[in-house]
């Protein structure tokens, strides 16, 4: 069938989720999915989310730091873990990897954008300088439908060895 | 606390210089509103009932139990449609709603409100609706013909020494923009409704709802939101009447955003195609004849695809001079998904059947497969096989010969190489034992622009006025951003034709005449045309500026007319201009495994005047993903009507490991027609990339490789 249906009643819980360092309590579903929570909860609309499988990667936030499908994950299972979004990583301005991706044209309609800075975020903090090899493997699980790939792969390449 | 200001000498950002897109900040923070990301005091969500049968014949509705539901606002049906109960592009043949027959899976039956999301969805699974199934037409043969097109050029009798002939098939490939269709429909309390969605035709839309609806333009004002991408799958409309629909019946606002899956079956695909070509040379490999039938499946409604199987037709030969040409093409309509615009629109179907014959022709007369192209180019001065002499620039012979003299990438090392250099990566389960590399080549052209007569416009209106002394320009179209960089090269030119820094590019919407459509490559071409125009009509009045006077003018760019073809013989000036481009792909390819590695694609592209370096590239190096991806990953299956893989675990769309790095050869042949010479860049790209791989896979197994996408059996 091609409308999604949930069955049985749901028993709200109190969850407590930080995000870009601040503290929002919920009385939810906990197996709500944590984009539709950023997204409509919380206003967050940075996340993106394209396939709700992840599959495509729009909806990378970092969990402690690692790029997550938060499509894929129950807001319940995100408790108590450090949450960033595009919005913390863009709150005291540009990163050099923003800056990059500007400068190198990595981006058309920019749907992906936000999933590929956070993925990227995530990869050049675990791994300051990546090899081209390492940077290509990071990011496969984002796609980009526009093909933007010779330039983010450029975009992010530029700031291996900063601290984007 | 004082301020400075610095004035540059030169104001920046003008027509062919570097600029950064104007919308990459906010893209790149997240802060960017596409469709999806709308909202509005008080709105409801909403959902859409789709037919799980690709045909089938309603016998009730039962809307009672989501009628009753809690929270539920609206639950229509066709019968709440006021207006015209069909839309279409060409023909309004597709139901707003299905009123008795369903002719596609996951056509859209009854639409729900709600005030959240959750409640839709079940609500909508409350909603009866009784089918009778009927069988469906899913095979193509014996589809009814939509539209077919004949080409009869030059003496019909005329034969040749050397033939060859093959059978070349295309699958189905989807747009799969990232950003599902969605936007929000806000009531304004006097009966009309402004409408913020993501499409490629804020007019059309705006008349097709009026139309549905039994309103006026004046109470439908349509605005485009953020476009998560489009490559023709946002022309037709999809979730617009419904949205609006229930925003006048509610009262309230209304949201609607597509799932993924929802998304395959909410706008049209790439016609699947199946071609018989056979070609005629002389023993010296000059081209005598082209035969060609040409087979697109249009699936359940028209959408645009009488306008593709002309290209199909018209292009059908590719960039190259033939005495005679002899095709039929048609399109036909089944129970399969509907089909209609994607990027390359009826020219990358038949490239992929006209660039392996080329090389099957080559092989027979033993010429090197580049050299018989260079033989045959297209050249200005030539007819093409639809009798149009071409006047504009064709550098086919020049696209060639740079691209063969672009350098090779080197051959592969070792055996022991590092996996992940292998096809398939590091899910390849050889050593690379049996990976073998081929190169390809491969030319392809299109259209820039609507052809056979449409009087194709768009309308920019250009107003001047001082802000503290200084000059601030307005630029207003109906022209939808899509991520091609329009607000960017819409602002170089404004900035070039007026020389004043402070260029604002309006939010696009219908309250400015119409810029026609974001696709056939035109935009820039067509609404570039009419800011320049605009732009040029203020500049003769601008000593009227003044603190207290503002200069505005509104201009409308026409192309020059286009003649409908033939109906009997396909001859005629139907085209408006032409763009070109050429691509090598070198391929390995795991003979053991089938497995294939793209190593690297060189390009040539002639885009007649390059109006953003970085932009340009985007372009190129994006559309050639998109032609990999149909090459070897991206299809549509069905089955007996039925949708087997809309989702994108199961429809494959390449990612950065699938990408190789791209050789860039852009030149800038000037176009006399167009705006500062420039010409169409978006599509030319999808066009010869696929042909390209498949011809580098054919060299490096041997194997014949006549269908794409390739599959893994195909080259073992």
């Amino acid at each position: 069938m091609l409308v999604p249906e949930r069955g049985g009643a749901v028993v709200p819980v109190t969850v407590v989720l930080c995000v870009n360092g601040e503290r929002h309590e919920f009385e939810i579903d906990p197996l709500e999915r944590l984009a539709d929570v950023l997204r409509d909860r919380i206003g967050l609309v940075g996340t993106k989310v394209g396939c709700g499988e992840g599959a495509c990667g729009a909806c990378a936030v970092l969990l402690d730091g690692r790029a997550v499908a938060s499509c894929l994950l129950a807001v319940g299972s995100a408790a108590g873990h450090r949450i960033e979004t595009i919005e913390g990583l863009s709150r005291d301005g540009l990163t050099p990897l923003q800056e990059a991706f500007i400068a190198a044209d990595a981006l058309q309609c920019g749907f992906c954008t936000p999933g590929q800075i956070v993925a990227a975020t995530g990869l050049l903090r675990a791994e300051p300088a990546p090899t081209r090899a390492a940077v290509r493997q990071a990011m496969s699980g984002n796609i980009c439908r526009c093909g933007c790939y010779p330039k983010i792969e450029q975009a992010i390449l530029s700031c291996s060895g900063g601290d984007g | 606390m004082s301020t400075t200001r610095t004035r540059t000498p030169l104001v920046r950002g003008r027509v062919g210089e570097l600029m950064p897109r104007r919308d990459a900040e906010p893209k790149v923070t997240g802060a960017f509103a596409y469709s999806s990301d709308l909202e509005a005091e008080g709105m409801l969500f909403a959902v859409t009932v789709r037919s799980p049968h690709p045909h089938a014949r309603i016998a009730a509705i039962d809307t009672a139990a989501a009628v009753a539901t809690a929270g539920v606002h609206a639950v229509l049906t066709h019968a709440d449609v006021p207006g015209r109960k069909t839309v279409g592009m060409h023909r309004a043949d597709q139901p707003v709603l299905v009123v008795d027959v369903v002719r596609y899976q996951g056509e859209p039956v009854v639409i729900v409100a709600a005030d959240d999301l959750e409640t839709a969805r079940r609500a909508a699974v409350l909603v009866v609706v009784t089918y009778e199934v009927l069988e469906p037409v899913a095979d193509p043969e014996r589809g009814e013909v939509l539209r077919d097109v004949r080409i009869r050029h030059g003496d019909q009798s005329l034969g040749a020494d050397v033939v060859v002939s093959g059978s070349y098939e295309v699958g189905m490939q989807d747009q799969a923009f990232l950003g599902p269709e969605s936007g929000l429909a806000i009531p304004d309390g006097d009966g009309g409704v402004d409408l913020h969605v993501a499409t490629q035709w804020l007019h059309l839309d705006q008349e097709q709802i009026c139309a549905a609806l039994d309103l006026p333009p004046a109470k439908v004002r349509v605005h485009l939101a953020g476009v998560g991408g489009a490559f023709g799958g946002r022309e037709d409309v999809s979730m617009q009447i419904h949205a609006c629909l229930l925003a006048l019946r509610t009262g309230r606002p209304v949201k609607m955003v597509y799932t993924r899956e929802e998304s395959f079956f909410g706008h049209v695909h790439r016609h699947p195609a199946w071609m018989r070509y056979e070609h005629g040379a002389t023993p010296e490999g000059d081209l005598v004849y082209v035969r060609a039938e040409i087979l697109l499946d249009g699936g359940a409604y028209a959408s645009s695809s009488p306008a593709v199987v002309s290209n199909a037709a018209c292009f059908a030969a590719g960039p190259y001079r033939v005495q005679r040409a002899t095709i039929d093409a048609r399109v036909v309509m089944t129970n399969n998904p509907p089909c209609g615009a994607m990027r390359g629109f009826g020219a990358v179907q038949v490239a992929v059947a006209h660039e392996a014959q080329m090389d099957l022709l080559a092989a027979a007369l033993g010429i090197d497969p580049v050299d018989l192209r260079v033989r045959n180019a297209l050249k200005t001065g030539d007819r093409m096989i639809t009798g149009q002499v071409i006047d504009g620039p064709a550098p086919v012979r020049e696209l060639l010969e740079g691209l063969r003299a672009m350098p090779l990438p080197l051959e592969r090392g070792s055996l022991r190489a590092d996996l992940r250099e292998l096809p398939g990566g590091v899910a390849n389960t050889t050593h690379g034992e049996g990976v073998r590399r081929g190169v390809g080549y491969a030319i392809g052209f299109k259209n820039m622009g609507f052809a056979e007569g449409f009087d194709d416009y768009s309308t920019a209106r250009v107003r001047v006025s001082l802000v503290n002394g200084e000059p601030l320009v307005e630029v207003h179209t109906a022209a939808c951003e899509v991520g091609q960089g329009l607000v960017t090269v819409l602002e170089q030119i404004a900035r070039t034709e007026l020389g004043f820094e402070h260029v604002v590019v309006l939010p696009a919407d219908t309250t400015v005449g119409s810029a026609g459509s974001s696709s056939a490559s035109r935009q820039t071409w067509m609404t570039g045309g009419a800011v320049k125009a605009a732009c040029e009509a203020v500049r003769e009045r601008l000593h009227e500026l003044a603190a207290d006077r503002s200069v505005e003018e509104t201009v409308e760019h026409h192309h020059r007319p286009t003649f409908p073809l033939d109906p009997e013989t396909g001859q005629g000036d139907a085209q408006v201009a032409l763009c070109f481009a050429a691509h090598r792909a070198v391929c390995d390819v795991d003979t053991d495994l089938g497995l294939v590695r793209v190593v690297e694609i060189a390009t040539t592209q002639d885009v007649g005047r390059i109006m953003n370096p970085a932009q340009c590239e985007g372009q190129i190096q994006g559309g050639i993903a998109q032609g990999l991806g149909l090459a070897l990953m991206e299809e549509i299956k069905t089955e007996n009507g039925l949708v087997r893989n809309p989702n994108f675990t199961d429809y494959l769309i390449p990612t950065i490991l699938d990408m190789p790095p791209v050789r860039l050869a852009i030149s800038e042949t000037p176009h006399p027609d167009a705006p500062y010479g420039l010409n169409g860049v978006g599509e030319p790209p999808t066009i010869a990339s696929t042909p390209a791989i498949a011809a580098a896979l054919r060299a490096a197994t041997g194997r014949p490789v006549t269908r794409v996408p390739v599959r893994p059996d195909d080259l073992i």
